[in-house]
């Protein structure tokens, strides 16, 4: 991956972001089934699966290079699409069950199918995904149709040859993992062992073999004796990358509790809390509220955790729990509309945020379909815009500024014009290359660094 | 008469400014606590987070639902007031109110 010199003016990216495509209805035909809930990439980038509040799970697959077709080159067409989830009702509990995928995470690829498991507030799935390119022709007792042949014409035996035909894919659904969960299910982690994964709701965190659907450990139960003294829940989890026994949980009053699996069968002590002390003399109503961490990401290297809250994206050092090694403020601008924001509920919005592949820049969406990218070495900053009118194909995408008053610059965007009704909350980055993607509500974008997408 | 120069702010003048500069986030609370005076004390505390786990209950009753049509025949049945407050047992919900079941099976949008 060739690097580019860090320099020119802050607010400039050292990678050019160019469209590489977009998918999706226009925004006037947004359908709430539309949505996009989650967006991920499977491990080695060729596959981008999505999810939507409908319950629908598209996947992608990036084209192959090929010399022929330049310009198809990196390109994700539709690979296959699926029902995954559809709603319910818990007639006991007089509780509706959305379908919305809340996450979807791939398993590694052990063979020549792929599997994900895909969870809605309830349930996970487990689905494999294979391909079909051969057919068996030439049977005895059927005809091309399947329908019994006339005996009496059968004068010789064949031995049925496996003829090549048009590629189908298939999703079954594997597993099947109910029942798990009184609350609403938030996070799903695949452990490195790629045996178990973990699932965790607003009180408890389950493990789970991927063999197994009818049992499930609790790792971790946060419910108290007495519902009147809950303080805080768990917002997201994820197990370590490469030490299957430690995993991280968040919660809603913004601090991170790293959990050996090796000390206890039951983790609700934590090996170590990593938590910011707050100044008591700042404290107001909105605190904890905008404290609330909406999503934890550990690095690729497993040095460093990334948290995002309603403001600010910090990166954690594992070995330092006292306070973030790094904190980016991702639209400090807000603080002086919280009250608005509270009315409208947009300060409980959970933002995602990701790592490059390199773990050297960290990437999270805001408001406007604007999104926010931080290089971690040369502490520069980025807003970009996800929206047709600004992206035009193969186009270099233009920083975007917030102006708060002051000195505002052409094609500037003042903090009450901004829209709260564009949030871009989902966002994925490849594993390896430049490649993102994001979602803005019903609509796919994949930006692709120019150079990366020139050499091809 | 000679011209009186501005006094300098008392010091408690000077932290108050300072406050409001430095926390715009208590500005927003103020304003907060002046639309809804009856906001909870512990606003990130229980009551906020059961709502949260209540998320998805909605309750019917279709006896509660028929008294309380008979006995206000002519007037319209309260509708939900959007405030912040937990709401506990005082909202009948109309068969309207209740979300429809969606239709599944449309393909999505995004596989073109």
């Amino acid at each position: 991956m060739s690097h580019k010199q860090a320099g020119g003016p802050p607010g400039e990216s050292a990678v050019d972001w160019c469209l590489y495509q977009l998918n999706g209805a226009a925004e006037f035909e947004v359908s709430e089934a539309d949505i996009i809930s989650t967006v991920e990439f499977n491990h080695t980038g060729e596959l981008l699966a999505t999810g939507d509040k409908g319950g629908r799970v598209v996947i992608f697959q990036r084209e192959p290079e090929s010399k022929n077709e330049p310009y198809n080159q990196g390109e994700y067409n539709v690979y296959s699409t699926f029902q995954s989830h559809e709603p319910e009702f818990d007639y006991l509990k007089s509780l509706e069950i959305e379908e919305k995928i809340n996450k979807i995470k791939w398993l590694p690829q052990q063979n020549a199918a792929h599997s994900l498991l895909s969870t809605n507030d309830k349930t996970i799935k487990l689905w494999k995904i294979t391909e079909r390119d051969k057919r068996p022709e030439g049977y005895n007792l059927k005809d091309e149709e399947g329908k019994l042949k006339d005996l009496s014409t059968v004068t010789s035996l064949q031995v049925p040859v496996l003829k090549p035909m048009d590629l189908m894919v298939e999703v079954t659904p594997r597993r099947i993992f109910a029942n798990g969960h009184t609350y609403h299910v938030n996070s799903i982690s695949v452990n490195s062992d790629c045996e178990t994964y973990m699932s965790a709701d607003d009180l408890r965190i389950n493990l789970w073999h991927l063999a197994i659907t009818d049992r499930s450990f609790n790792i971790v139960d946060i419910k108290p004796a007495n519902m009147e003294d809950l303080t805080e829940v768990i917002t997201a989890s994820e197990f370590h990358p490469h030490h299957c026994n430690l995993f991280v949980y968040s919660s809603s009053k913004g601090s991170l509790r790293l959990c050996d699996m090796r000390a206890s069968a039951l983790c609700d002590k934590h090996s170590k809390l990593y938590e910011e002390p707050e100044d008591p003399s700042n404290r107001s109503f909105f605190s904890e509220i905008i404290s609330s961490v909406s999503d934890v990401k550990f690095s690729h290297s497993g040095r460093y955790m990334l948290t995002r809250d309603y403001l600010t994206v910090k990166v954690w050092d594992l070995n330092m729990e006292t306070k973030p090694v790094e904190t980016y403020q991702v639209h400090d601008y807000l603080r002086s509309k919280l009250c608005s924001l509270y009315e409208n509920d947009c300060i409980f919005d959970k933002f995602e945020c990701a790592w490059n592949g390199s773990d050297s820049v960290i990437m999270t969406g805001a408001y406007n379909n604007f999104f926010r990218m931080f290089d971690r070495n040369t502490k520069r900053d980025v807003t970009l815009e996800a929206s047709r009118e600004s992206s035009k194909p193969r186009a270099i995408l233009k920083p975007r500024r917030v102006c708060v008053g002051g000195k505002r610059r052409k094609d500037d965007i003042s903090v009450d014009s901004l829209d709260f009704t564009k949030k871009i909350l989902h966002t994925a980055w490849h594993p390896t290359e430049n490649i993102i993607a994001i979602a803005a509500t019903n609509n796919l974008y994949i930006f692709q660094d120019k150079v990366n997408s020139e050499m091809h | 008469m000679s011209a009186e120069s501005p006094e300098p702010a008392s010091a408690e003048e000077q932290k108050e400014m300072e406050d409001k500069v430095i926390s715009p986030e208590k500005v927003e609370e103020a304003k907060l606590k002046a639309r809804y005076p009856h906001l909870g004390q512990k606003p990130g505390g229980s009551d906020f987070l059961r709502k949260r786990l209540q998320k998805g209950q909605k309750y019917f009753d279709s006896g509660d639902y028929n008294m309380a049509k008979a006995k206000m025949k002519n007037k319209q049945l309260p509708t939900a007031a959007p405030d912040k407050t937990e709401v506990t047992g005082d909202h009948i919900p109309t068969p309207q109110d209740l979300p429809q079941r969606k239709p599944s099976l449309v393909a999505s949008k995004l596989a073109g």
